[in-house]
C-alpha cells in the first residue's frame, strides 16, 4: 500500500501561518508563581479535589480524582501550598479549581519513579500507568486515553494511527515535538500497540512538515510494526475520522466511534506523554503549546505547566505587540475564544493564539448567494447553507432532516463562505436544540 | 502590559472558526466581469458603437435600478458587489446589435426590479434575471429581438446560423466555422464569439467561481444529442459554437441562486438544459433554445436540490 499524499474528500486550504514558530525550538516556560488547576480538563466526569487549603503538595501529586471510568485524575504541576479551592474560570467554562502557590523548589512527589520500559511492563501495567498519569488526548478534545485503549471485547482493534497532521493553521507544537523528540513518539506508539495487543501502527503527518516526516522516518527505520503515512496538506486532515478515511480508506459510521472500524487514533503529543509516564513516572502536568498570532510579540513553542495563567505565558513571549482583539485556546479553526487572559492552561491547550483587532473583527454577514461552496467543501457531505437557514428560522426538525447532528464542527463552511455567514455557529445552535429535544422526549 | 481586568470587556469571544477566507461576493462578481471581458471586446469589435451603446445602457440601468429600489426599500445598497453590473452585462449580451436604446433599459429594469428584488434580492431569485428579461423582451417585441445584423460598420440584416440550419432563412448560406468561432456572424451581442466566451469560462473554472459540472454536462449533452439526431459531426459543431450555448452554459446556467447547489443536482441540471435546448432547436418552433431551457430548469432547481442530497459521510454503513 502506498502511504504517500493520502487524503479525504472535501476540505479547505486556509493559509498556514506557521512560519513564525515552525523553526523555533521548544523551550521550557518560566516557573509559574501561581497555578490554577481546573478539576475538569477532559471529556467525562469532573474530578473532585482531594486537597484542601493549606495543604503542602509536590510535583506530580494527585490533587483531583473521580470514581467514574470516563475521567482522568489531575496532578499538581508545582510544589507548594494550596491557597484556594473554588469555582473559577477555565478555558472551557467555569469549573472547580485548585489554586497552588509554588515554592519554586519543584520538589517531586515520592510516588514519581520510573515504571520500567515498554518491553518490561505487561499490557495491564502500561494501561494502569496511563490511567494513573491522568493522560488525556492532547490534540484538544481531551478524551481520557485509558478509556480509548480499553475497547469493549466485541470491538476488534487492528490499527493505531498517531495523529501528527496538525492541520490547524498557526500551531507547530506537534511539528516541533516530532522533529525534536521522534524517539519518544515512537516509544509511546509502541506502548499503545502493546496495550491493544496489535502490531499495526501508523504515524500520519501532513506534507507541509517535510523535516518532521524525515525525522519520524529515521526514528522508525527499524520498527517493522510502524509505518509513516504522509497526508495532503488540507484542513481538516487531522480530524480523527478524516484521518482514518485517508490512511485506511475506512468510513467510521455516522454517530459511531473509530473503534467501530477497528481503529484507535491518538495524538503524537499523547504518545509522548505516555512515553514520559512510563520512563520517568511523571504524570501529565505539562505540555507543549504554540503561543502565536498577530498580536504576540515573540511567538514561541513552550513547555507549559498545567494551571499557568495565559497571561503569564503571553508575558514570556514579549507580551502583546498590539492591542489584542481575541485570545483563542487552540487553533483558529476549532479553538475556543476566551473572554479573559486570566484563564489557566489545561491539558488540552495545544496553543494560545492572540489575534490583533483587525484579525479578530467579525465580518459583516451578507445574504446567502447559494454559491454552493459550503456544500462542495463539507468533509461530511452536509449542506451547511440549508441547515443554517432552517436553524435561523427555528425549524430544527428540518435541520435534523439535513443531518445537522453529523456536523463535525470543523468550521470549513464558515471559512469558505463568500457572504461571511456564521454557518457553523447556527448549525451548533441547531445541534444543541435537537439534542435537548431528544433528551426531553 | 495590560491588566486582565482592563481587557475583559474588549476581547471578542465568538464561535469558531476565527479565520475566514478572502472570498467575497464582490470578488466573485468581479471575476465574472473579468471573464466576460474578452467577449465584451469581441462584441465591440464586431458590432462597433451599437455594442458600446447597448452595454453601457444595460449595465447603467441595472445598477441604477438596484440603487433606487434599495433606497426606496431602505435596504443596504449593494451595488458595490457588482452583481447588478453582471446582470446588466449579461442582458446586453442577449440583445441583438440593432435593438433601439430603450430595449436594454426596460430589460434591465425588469431583470433587477421584478426578477431579482421582488423575490428578495441576490441569492433569492428563482430564475436567472438576465434570461427572464430576455424572455420578456422577446415576448413583447419579437421583431426587434430577432432582427439580426451583420458584423462590421455597414451592418445589414442577416439570419443567424442556427436559423439557416433550421431552414427558416431560405437561400442564405452558412457562415464558415472560423467566422462562427471568432464571432463574425449575426446574433446577439455577446453570444457570437464562442472562443472569447470559452476563454472567460476557463478563467471562471480556474478561479473556482464555477465548477465543471453544469457547463460540461450541458455542452456534452447538446454535443451527443445533435451528433446523433441532427446529421453528424458538422451539424454538431455548428450547434455547439453558433448559438448561445457557450454563453448559456458558462455564464447563465451557472447562476448561483437559480441552479442547484448539490453536486449531483448540478449534473442533472446541466443534462436537463442540454436535452431541452436540443429538443427546442431540432423539433421546436424556435431556432434557438438555450434561454428557455435554462429558464425551465431554473424552475426545477429547488426540487432537484431536494432529491439529490449527498450521502452523508458514514451514513450507509450505520443503516446496514
Amino acid at each position: 500500500m502506498d502511504l504517500k499524499n493520502l487524503t479525504f474528500k472535501g476540505g479547505v486550504h486556509p493559509p498556514h501561518f506557521k512560519k513564525s514558530t515552525e523553526e523555533v525550538p521548544i523551550k521550557k516556560a518560566k516557573e509559574p508563581k501561581i497555578v490554577k488547576i481546573p478539576m475538569q480538563q477532559h471529556i467525562g466526569a469532573p474530578c473532585k479535589p482531594i486537597v484542601s487549603v493549606g495543604d503542602k503538595v509536590k510535583v506530580g501529586q494527585r490533587i483531583g480524582e473521580s470514581d467514574a471510568f470516563v475521567s482522568a485524575p489531575i496532578h499538581s504541576s508545582v510544589s507548594g501550598t494550596v491557597k484556594k479551592v473554588a469555582q473559577m474560570n477555565a478555558p472551557t467554562g467555569k469549573t472547580m479549581t485548585v489554586v497552588i502557590e509554588s515554592d519554586g523548589k519543584n520538589e517531586v512527589h515520592e510516588s514519581i519513579k520510573s515504571k520500567g520500559t515498554v518491553e518490561s511492563l505487561s499490557k495491564e501495567e502500561i494501561l494502569n500507568t496511563i490511567k494513573e498519569a491522568g493522560i488525556t488526548g492532547l490534540g484538544g478534545a481531551g478524551f481520557p486515553t485509558h478509556v480509548k485503549l480499553s475497547p469493549p471485547p466485541d470491538k476488534k482493534i487492528d490499527t493505531v494511527i498517531l495523529n501528527g497532521a496538525e492541520c490547524e493553521p498557526y500551531l507547530t507544537a506537534d511539528h516541533r515535538l516530532m522533529l525534536e523528540s521522534p524517539k519518544k513518539v515512537v516509544k509511546g506508539l509502541k506502548a499503545i500497540l502493546k496495550v491493544l495487543g496489535i502490531s499495526n501502527g501508523y504515524i500520519a503527518i501532513e506534507t507541509n512538515k517535510p523535516d518532521a516526516i524525515e525525522a519520524m522516518e529515521k526514528a522508525t527505520k527499524n520498527e517493522s510494526d510502524i509505518k509513516i503515512a504522509t497526508l495532503v496538506t488540507k484542513y481538516p486532515q487531522g480530524d480523527e475520522k478524516r484521518l482514518i478515511n485517508a490512511v485506511t480508506g475506512r468510513e467510521v459510521p455516522s454517530g459511531g466511534l473509530p473503534m467501530d472500524v477497528g481503529l484507535v487514533v491518538n495524538n503524537v503529543g499523547t504518545a509522548a506523554a505516555i512515553a514520559d509516564a512510563i520512563e520517568t513516572g511523571i504524570p501529565l502536568v505539562e505540555r507543549i503549546a504554540t503561543i502565536t498570532g498577530s498580536a504576540i510579540k515573540e511567538p514561541k513553542n513552550l513547555i507549559i505547566k498545567v494551571g499557568t495563567p495565559f497571561k503569564d505565558i503571553i508575558e514570556q513571549c514579549g507580551g502583546f505587540s498590539e492591542k489584542p482583539g481575541k485570545i483563542v485556546m487552540g487553533g483558529p479553526m476549532m479553538g475556543l475564544a476566551q473572554f479573559t487572559d486570566e484563564v489557566p492552561a489545561i491539558k488540552g491547550t495545544s496553543g494560545i493564539l492572540v489575534l490583533n483587532e483587525k484579525d479578530a473583527k467579525i465580518p459583516e454577514p451578507k445574504d446567502c448567494i447559494r454559491c454552493g461552496k459550503c456544500v462542495d467543501i463539507c468533509p461530511v457531505n452536509l449542506q451547511p447553507l440549508f441547515i443554517s437557514r432552517f436553524s435561523l428560522k427555528d425549524m430544527y426538525d428540518m435541520a435534523e432532516g439535513y443531518h445537522a447532528l453529523d456536523c463535525i464542527e470543523c468550521g470549513s463552511c464558515s471559512f469558505i463562505c463568500p457572504s461571511k455567514r456564521p454557518l457553523l455557529q447556527s448549525i451548533r445552535v441547531a445541534k444543541r436544540e435537537i439534542i435537548s429535544k431528544r433528551r426531553k422526549s | 502590559m495590560m491588566g486582565g481586568l482592563e481587557m475583559e470587556n474588549k476581547l471578542i469571544a465568538s464561535s469558531s472558526p476565527h479565520l475566514r477566507s478572502d472570498e467575497t461576493i464582490s470578488r466573485i462578481m468581479l471575476d465574472v466581469l473579468i471573464a466576460l471581458l474578452p467577449a465584451t471586446l469581441a462584441s465591440v469589435y464586431f458590432f462597433r458603437f451599437n455594442a458600446i451603446k447597448l452595454i453601457v445602457l444595460a449595465v447603467g440601468a441595472s445598477v441604477l435600478t438596484e440603487l433606487v429600489i434599495q433606497k426606496l426599500l431602505k435596504k443596504p445598497v449593494t451595488i458595490n458587489d457588482y452583481s447588478a453590473a453582471v446582470t446588466g452585462l449579461l442582458l446586453a449580451f442577449n440583445i441583438p446589435a440593432s435593438a433601439p436604446w430603450w430595449i436594454p433599459v426596460i430589460g434591465s429594469m425588469f431583470a433587477i426590479a421584478i426578477v431579482k428584488h421582488a423575490f428578495g434580492g441576490l441569492g433569492h431569485n428563482f430564475m436567472n434575471p438576465a434570461l427572464a428579461a430576455r424572455a420578456m423582451l422577446l415576448a413583447s417585441w419579437p421583431v426587434i429581438m430577432t432582427s439580426w445584423v451583420t458584423t462590421g460598420a455597414d451592418a445589414v440584416t442577416t439570419p443567424t446560423p442556427l436559423a439557416i440550419m433550421g431552414g427558416e432563412a431560405s437561400g442564405a448560406t452558412m457562415p464558415t466555422l472560423t467566422n462562427i468561432m471568432v464571432g463574425n456572424i449575426g446574433g446577439c451581442l455577446g453570444e457570437t464569439s464562442a472562443i472569447a466566451l470559452i476563454i472567460g469560462g476557463i478563467y471562471l473554472l480556474y478561479r473556482k467561481v464555477i465548477t465543471w459540472r453544469i457547463p460540461f454536462t450541458y455542452i456534452a449533452t447538446v454535443a451527443v444529442l445533435t451528433l446523433l439526431l441532427d446529421g453528424g459531426f458538422s451539424a454538431m459543431t455548428y450547434h455547439l459554437f453558433a448559438g448561445g450555448l457557450m454563453l448559456g452554459a458558462f455564464y447563465m446556467a451557472t447562476d448561483y441562486s437559480s441552479s442547484p447547489v448539490t453536486p449531483k443536482g448540478q449534473i442533472i441540471f446541466g443534462v436537463g438544459c442540454g436535452v431541452i435546448t436540443t429538443v427546442i432547436r431540432l423539433y421546436g418552433g424556435y431556432p434557438e433554445g438555450v434561454s428557455y431551457s435554462i429558464l425551465l430548469m431554473n424552475v426545477a432547481a429547488p426540487i432537484i436540490d431536494k432529491y439529490t442530497s449527498p450521502k452523508v459521510f458514514g451514513e450507509v454503513k450505520q443503516n446496514a
